[in-house]
């Protein structure tokens, strides 16, 4: 099993090169912003950037509340189609794939067309509606994501007879959710967020066509005008991810196991 | 309110004896779906068969047959299926070192948790991440240049080209492939192989009569998922090239700009075009990936 195994390193040093290559020049980049020296200028001159700040800001405002509409939308209704209704889960699979198949800019173009000013529902006619609007895009973005963690979470443990628990004690169905469902799939839905965080935090094609003020469109605009900045700014939006994936892992280390096997 | 019926219809028949309200519970989802992905999806689709009087016509589609707009979808097609087929073999390569390359047994996790973070780091930042790497004052090219003397640009390569973004494109779709051949590796019983070669297989002979076959549909539905998903892409590109590659994602991105073509019907169109294609390109995958769990569990 020698040349085996001797193949297997090649393989993997081509891929830890092609994927380590890019990190490390755009990082190399990101300090050469003074001539003939390593320095942090790019990373001084993008984080003190009035408009870094602001749309930043405004990114990270919108993936919170991108999380708790998910949460909310999601939470109750995958629970309630586990207890329920589990006939719809096709149905509910299907519709939480489909913003996999259908482009994010397709999804907006639609928006655009179906909710403009002289519309019945004028969303994009003022500053608020059209937020409004591109958050229900970032949760349709995140919908595969989040669903299919909390399905996850709600797979290991027992909906039914805790429901039936929480009930026998006099719960009413906030109550079952907030303080029997929710701590229970916390550790699922916290995966969720940190997916969803990391997506709204890049997310450029909506924001762009909204013409929303987000951390993506500023991205594309200083790559566009500015040389070293934009490998700073690479190297921060890397480590957010990064953070974000890290996090998961951290948190999945908390969840509950599935239940074991009836005898 | 078209939603309430519309969930009120599929709900489960009414002659059953026990008359339930459980429906009620998924309506906000369903409106919510309903109201912000699908009829933004069918708006789309009916407006690429609609005339600007909103009357019927194929006008539309037939205009997607000009040659700027089908060289736009050849260019498109070409670099999603490059980079869906490179990244297939690479990330089947990079897969079965993992899993079956008898490597040490702490790499694997890494490389797992690395391609989940580099599948989801598509986007403006990877195309940055490309030209301070592979542009013309990127580390690869200077090193490549002052070190060894050659200079990639003299060859012909060019970061915002077709070569330049399927490389790009790359960067999450070998993490994906890794990502979703790895459990179907990990599938593949030692039994089969020792069936194999008690009945005299070659090694090559095992791979080509048992393993291929039972990966195939995987494989295949995988190329078909990582088609889409560059097909779809739209930040990476326009962050790369600007306008000046003009694949199909930019050349609407454009287009629901304002900036091009002045025909929302056309946009229309171009928008259907797309649909139809990941469409296709996920029903394939899907219906194979339902193949290959007969064997995979």
């Amino acid at each position: 099993m020698k040349p085996n195994r001797f193949w297997s390193w090649i393989f993997l040093a081509i891929g830890v090169l092609y994927f380590l290559l890019p990190l490390i020049g755009t990082f190399e980049f990101s300090l050469k912003m003074r001539r003939g020296v390593y320095s942090l200028d790019a990373y001084q001159a993008v984080i003190f950037d009035p408009r870094f700040q602001a749309t930043f800001g405004y990114s990270v405002m919108m993936a919170l509340a991108t999380i708790v509409v998910g949460v909310l939308l999601v939470v109750p209704t995958a629970y309630w189609v586990r207890l329920k209704l589990p006939s719809w889960r096709p149905v509910l699979e299907f519709v939480t794939l489909l913003p996999l198949v259908i482009p994010p800019i397709v999804i907006v173009f639609g928006y655009i067309r179906l909710y403009n000013t002289s519309s019945w529902l004028p969303l994009t006619g003022t500053a608020m509606g059209t937020n409004v609007l591109l958050m229900f895009g970032y949760v349709v973005l995140s919908l595969p994501y989040m669903y299919r963690a909390v399905d996850t979470g709600l797979r290991a443990i027992d909906v039914g007879t805790l429901t039936e628990a929480a009930q026998s004690l006099g719960a009413g169905w906030i109550t079952i959710m907030w303080r029997v469902i929710l701590p229970n799939v916390f550790v699922a839905v916290l995966s969720g967020a940190f997916l969803t965080f990391a997506i709204v935090i890049g997310e450029f094609v909506m924001a762009a066509l909204l013409n929303r003020p987000a951390f993506g469109p500023y991205l594309q605009l200083i790559g566009a005008n500015r040389a070293y900045e934009p490998a700073a700014l690479a190297v921060i939006a890397f480590a957010i991810t990064w953070g974000c994936m890290a996090l998961i892992q951290v948190v999945s280390r908390f969840a509950p196991r599935p239940p074991a096997q009836p005898h | 309110m078209n939603d309430l019926t519309a969930a009120a219809t599929a709900a489960p028949p009414a002659h059953r004896p026990k008359l339930s309200f459980a429906w009620v519970g998924v309506v906000p989802f369903v409106a919510f779906a309903v109201l912000f992905l699908i009829l933004p999806t069918l708006q789309i689709v009916t407006g690429a068969f609609r005339n600007p009087a909103g009357e019927f016509t194929l006008a539309n589609v037939a205009n997607l047959f000009q040659p700027s707009i089908l060289s736009a979808y050849w260019i498109s097609i070409r670099i999603s299926v490059a980079s869906a087929f490179l990244g297939c073999v690479v990330g089947f390569l990079l897969a079965w070192a993992i899993v079956l390359g008898g490597l040490p047994s702490w790499v694997r996790s890494p490389v797992l948790t690395f391609s989940g973070v580099a599948s989801n780091f598509a986007g403006v930042p990877l195309a940055f991440a490309f030209l301070s790497t592979f542009g013309r004052l990127g580390l690869v090219t200077l090193v490549l240049r002052d070190w060894f003397g050659i200079n990639i640009y003299a060859y012909g390569f060019n970061i915002l080209s077709f070569g330049g973004l399927t490389l790009t494109y790359l960067f999450f779709q070998i993490p994906l492939m890794v990502l979703i051949v790895t459990p179907a590796l990990d599938g593949m019983r030692r039994e089969w192989r020792e069936a194999a070669s008690i009945l005299g297989a070659s090694g090559f002979q095992y791979w080509r009569m048992v393993a291929l076959p039972i990966l195939w549909p995987t494989l295949l539905g995988t190329f078909a998922l990582l088609f889409a998903n560059a097909f779809g892409a739209v930040a990476t590109a326009y962050a790369l090239t600007g306008s000046s590659l003009s694949i199909v994602p930019i050349l609407l991105f454009a287009q629901i700009r304002g900036d091009v073509l002045q025909d929302p019907h056309l946009g229309y169109a171009l928008a259907f075009g797309m649909i139809v294609v990941t469409g296709i390109a996920n029903f394939i995958y899907i219906w194979l990936r339902t193949r290959s769990e007969r064997w995979i569990k």
